[in-house]
């Protein structure tokens, strides 16, 4: 029972070769099965071994074979399968597996060719994931990390005729690799200290690591995960990962990729309990990218923009969730989030689908008419991500909110701020996509219709999940005992908890009222966004003061161009024009001409006269024998000859 | 008698023979220049050879220690007399074609 | 003072002066009789050495036939001093200057060469000089480089015969 391991990477591994070697002969229905189906069948096998882990506990690690031996030097492509990891394994696979099913619709009007490509992509992007799930050290994960990043590289650009889209691809790409050499540094750190990558050796020998090697550890592995997660100051390139097509956005933003940062954090949590002043930092950033993506998100009229930034500043609340130790609650985010943010990317495909590749929310309007399960699975999603209560949103973010409040209550307020602006923007989404009048053409009204059922049904599994989601972590304070995850997942914290002895929790009737408040004001917020909306008119306007420099999301890309790129351009352009032309060209082409001008002199020595010829061998016969001047080389050197 | 004696007759008349190499045009001299320095090898030969049995004729009398410089002279003569042969009909050739026996009509070997 | 000792001295004496004559002579013919002088005085050597075979091989081959097809070669081109090409003054200077570095330093390499402190050649005594010995040596031992030279001596002969054909 326990090789079913193998079979989750591997089914999406053969997926990706058949579509990847035979998309040419391939035809599209064929392609569609075999991606899906491959992801189907790893859903199932994580399904098995979940409930395995569920009643059994983790399971021991399964090494597959050796993947680097040196000496002592010694790391096993193992797997792993605990708490964590078989909770993980579900959210991406069966998420994954509902995105392929909307893909095999969405993508139709694709060639075969470049469908089989795409199926291809996602399954390899799959495979990364889970491997990245699965490995049982850090190499294992950072493998699976970088082909997540290699795969989001490759659908980013996947329509890469575009030059934009693979400026964008690029800059994702850049992006993650200042991430990973942060990981990469924390991977080697940690071999030099430990002289292990295992998990289970390295959380076991923590004692022997000094607060300095911890603090480093834990920061350059947080750097990595600021890469693959998009947090301040890494996260520009998530909204421009928009790109490729919505249904990767949604693999991006809900599945896979951007949840590996959370996913090695909570991996890593002995780590990082044991580094108070990292924890302080990623708390900060967390926070910090949750308000500030949301405050480019109120003003973003792209339907996927905004859904982008709103992915940011709901990983900044898990980021918090992660800074202050509520690593339950992370994980938890994560889950629900994977759920709506799926659903909201999904509906919002269905959108765009609709729109015939319309995306401007200005020019939206009134869909809900034409389009009534896209409406109600979307405004189900975007109650949930707004935390309305019972919705899966509202529990996994009041867990990391009261967390928060427990270590600072500062924190909490800036974190309700954040939640507020996610509810407003949210909710202005969906009131200028949905409600009001249709803004669009002629022709775009006359085509819109409901997406075919291949799209509607993952809606509505994502749309019930979303709704549902929630429950199987209800506060102490609602439910006594009634948080399933919290107990699923104990023994992966285990060590943390066990680390941080004060166990203060804030009183349940205080949570229970702060919850109150902040559910009635979210309400409140949501309709004044909606009444506000629901009557938009299109107007080209052009947004002043804050507003527009929200619309610009901060001019970060243009900071980040000015302070970092053009720097780095000018400094390339320097070395190119200037060190690479005189310099360096100038070397090589000087030792040329040195070495022609000097043959050209030599070659007056090549007279052609035999006499010069053997005086120059009387000369050198001389100097051979200078050279061996001294007597006992002499005479070493003819012993040698004879 | 010394050895060394033997050495610096042979350096000697092998030198004479090297600096007519590069003193003289005339082909034919610098032919017999090169004799001269075979014929200080052979002289160097066979001292060295008579030096070799030496001590071996003392020990035993029947001993043939130090015949392989002897014969080797014989093998030098042998290759000098062929190398003579050769080089005079291409000296004599060459001075068919170009009525001359300067080698520095001989400089074919720049290209 | 031997006999010997006057011998040895004469004929080193009489090797050298010849040789440097055969470069001194501007005409080849008289380079060609003093060079057959050299060789007079080396088979002399030859004698001192008790190596007589090589002593009078010496003489038959290089002082009478190898000489002899230079004279006649001379003889046949009809060279003398006044057609005999000359090298610059600095080629000529440079060739000696060459020679007599090498000179000294083959004697400062000799002299300081611990091999070759106090060993004598034996002189007069000594029968591996001698037709029988060398003989003798010469046919089982060396019977195979004797029969390649003969071969080499026939190649030699052709290729005479077909550089000296004319076309």
């Amino acid at each position: 029972m326990n090789n079913l391991v193998y079979l989750i990477p591997f089914f999406p591994l053969l997926g990706f070769l058949i579509n990847g070697l035979f998309r040419k002969s391939l035809n599209k229905p064929l392609i569609g099965i075999i991606g899906s189906g491959s992801i189907l069948a790893s859903f199932v096998v994580s399904l098995l071994l979940f409930f395995q882990v569920k009643s059994n506990g983790a399971l021991p690690v399964q090494p597959l074979f050796s993947f680097i031996d040196v000496e002592s030097f010694k790391i096993a492509f193992a797997f792993q399968v605990d708490q964590l990891s078989s909770l993980f394994l579900l959210i991406i696979t069966g998420i994954g597996f509902l995105i392929h099913l909307y893909s095999t619709s969405y993508m139709h009007d694709e060639p075969a060719e470049h469908f089989g490509r795409y199926f291809a992509y996602l399954n390899l992007f799959v495979f990364s994931m889970l491997l990245l799930v699965l490995g049982a050290n850090y190499v294992i994960m950072f493998i699976g990390w970088e082909g997540v990043g290699l795969c989001s590289y490759l659908l980013i650009g996947f329509w890469f005729k575009n030059n934009n889209y693979n400026y964008a691809a690029k800059k994702a790409f850049v992006m993650n690799r200042i991430g990973d050499l942060g990981f990469l540094l924390a991977v080697f750190w940690i071999l030099a200290k430990l002289g292990t990558v295992e998990y289970y050796e390295v959380f076991a020998q923590t004692a022997k690591l000094s607060n300095a090697d911890i603090f480093g550890i834990t920061i350059l592995l947080f750097i990595g995960a600021t890469g693959k997660s998009a947090q301040i100051p890494l996260y520009t390139w998530l909204p421009d990962a928009m790109a490729g097509p919505t249904p990767v956005s949604a693999l991006i933003h809900a599945a896979t990729m951007v949840t590996a940062g959370i996913y090695m954090i909570a991996r890593s949590n002995i780590l990082y309990t044991m580094a108070p002043v990292t924890q302080v930092i990623i708390a900060v950033i967390g926070l910090a990218t949750a308000v500030f993506a949301a405050t480019i998100a109120l003003k973003q009229n792209d339907i996927k923009k905004v859904l982008a930034y709103s992915t940011v500043s709901q990983l900044g609340y898990m980021f918090l969730g992660l800074g202050v130790g509520a690593y339950t609650g992370a994980v938890f985010h994560v889950m629900t989030h994977a759920f709506f943010k799926a659903l909201l990317f999904l509906g919002a495909g269905s959108v765009i689908h609709a729109m015939g590749g319309e995306q401007d929310i200005r020019k939206m309007g009134g869909l809900a008419k034409k389009m009534p399960q896209t409406n109600w699975t979307f405004l189900v999603a975007c109650f949930a991500i707004a935390g309305v209560p019972p919705l899966s949103g509202f529990f996994s973010k009041d867990e990391i909110l009261a967390a928060a409040f427990e270590k600072n209550s500062l924190l909490y307020y800036i974190g309700v701020a954040g939640a507020l602006m996610t509810a407003f923007y949210m909710f202005r989404l969906y009131a200028m996509t949905f409600l009001g009048q249709f803004r669009g053409t002629h022709e775009q009204e006359h085509h819109l219709h409901e997406s075919p059922a291949a799209m509607t049904i993952p809606l509505i599994v994502l749309a019930i999940l979303a709704a549902v989601g929630g429950l199987i972590g209800i506060p102490e304070a609602i439910l006594p005992n009634a948080h399933k995850l919290e107990a699923f997942l104990e023994p992966v914290f285990e060590q943390s908890t066990r680390y941080v002895h004060e166990a203060h929790t804030v009183s349940h009737s205080t949570e229970l009222m702060l919850m109150g408040v902040v559910t009635v004001i979210i309400i409140g917020v949501i309709v004044a966004a909606w009444r506000k909306f629901s009557k938009y008119q299109y107007s080209d306007a052009e947004e002043t003061g804050l507003g527009k420099v929200l619309e610009n999301k901060w001019y970060v890309d243009e900071i980040y161009d000015a302070v970092i790129v053009n720097p780095l351009l000018k400094l390339a352009g320097f070395l190119k024009n200037v060190v690479e032309k005189s310099g360096i060209d100038g070397i090589v082409n000087g030792v040329g001409r040195f070495v022609g001008y000097s043959a050209r002199q030599l070659r007056l020595l090549q007279s052609g006269q035999v006499g010069n010829y053997i005086l120059f061998m009387v000369l050198s016969l001389v100097v051979l024998f200078l050279v061996f001047w001294n007597e006992t080389i002499i005479s070493e050197f003819l012993k040698k000859i004879f | 008698m010394p050895i060394q004696y033997y050495i610096a007759l042979a350096a000697c008349l092998f030198c004479i023979g090297i600096i007519g190499v590069l003193t003289r045009r005339n082909a034919i001299i610098i032919f017999m220049c090169i004799e001269l320095m075979l014929n200080a090898t052979n002289l160097l030969l066979v001292a060295f050879s008579k030096m070799y049995h030496g001590p071996a004729f003392a020990a035993d009398a029947t001993s043939t220690a130090g015949i392989d410089g002897q014969l080797f002279v014989f093998f030098i003569m042998v290759v000098a007399a062929a190398e003579v042969s050769v080089g005079l009909a291409i000296i004599v050739m060459m001075y068919r074609n170009v009525h001359s026996v300067d080698i520095n009509f001989l400089n074919r070997l720049k290209n | 003072m031997g006999i010997t000792t006057i011998l040895f001295w004469f004929l080193s004496a009489l090797a050298l002066l010849s040789a440097i004559m055969v470069l001194a002579s501007k005409n080849p013919i008289h380079s060609i009789l003093w060079l057959i002088a050299v060789f007079f005085a080396i088979s002399g050597h030859y004698i001192l050495l008790n190596a007589q075979f090589l002593a009078i091989v010496n003489l038959i081959v290089y002082a009478g036939a190898i000489m002899v097809l230079f004279l006649f070669v001379i003889m046949l081109m009809n060279l003398n001093s006044h057609t005999e090409p000359q090298k610059n003054i600095w080629m000529k200077l440079a060739g000696v200057i060459s020679g007599g570095i090498l000179f000294t330093i083959l004697i400062s390499v000799i002299r300081s060469s611990a091999d070759m402190v106090n060993r004598t050649a034996q002189l007069k005594e000594g029968n591996i000089g001698l037709i029988n010995t060398l003989g003798k040596v010469l046919f089982s031992d060396y019977v195979i480089p004797f029969e390649i030279s003969s071969v080499l001596f026939l190649s030699a002969m052709v290729g005479a015969v077909v550089i000296g054909k004319k076309n």
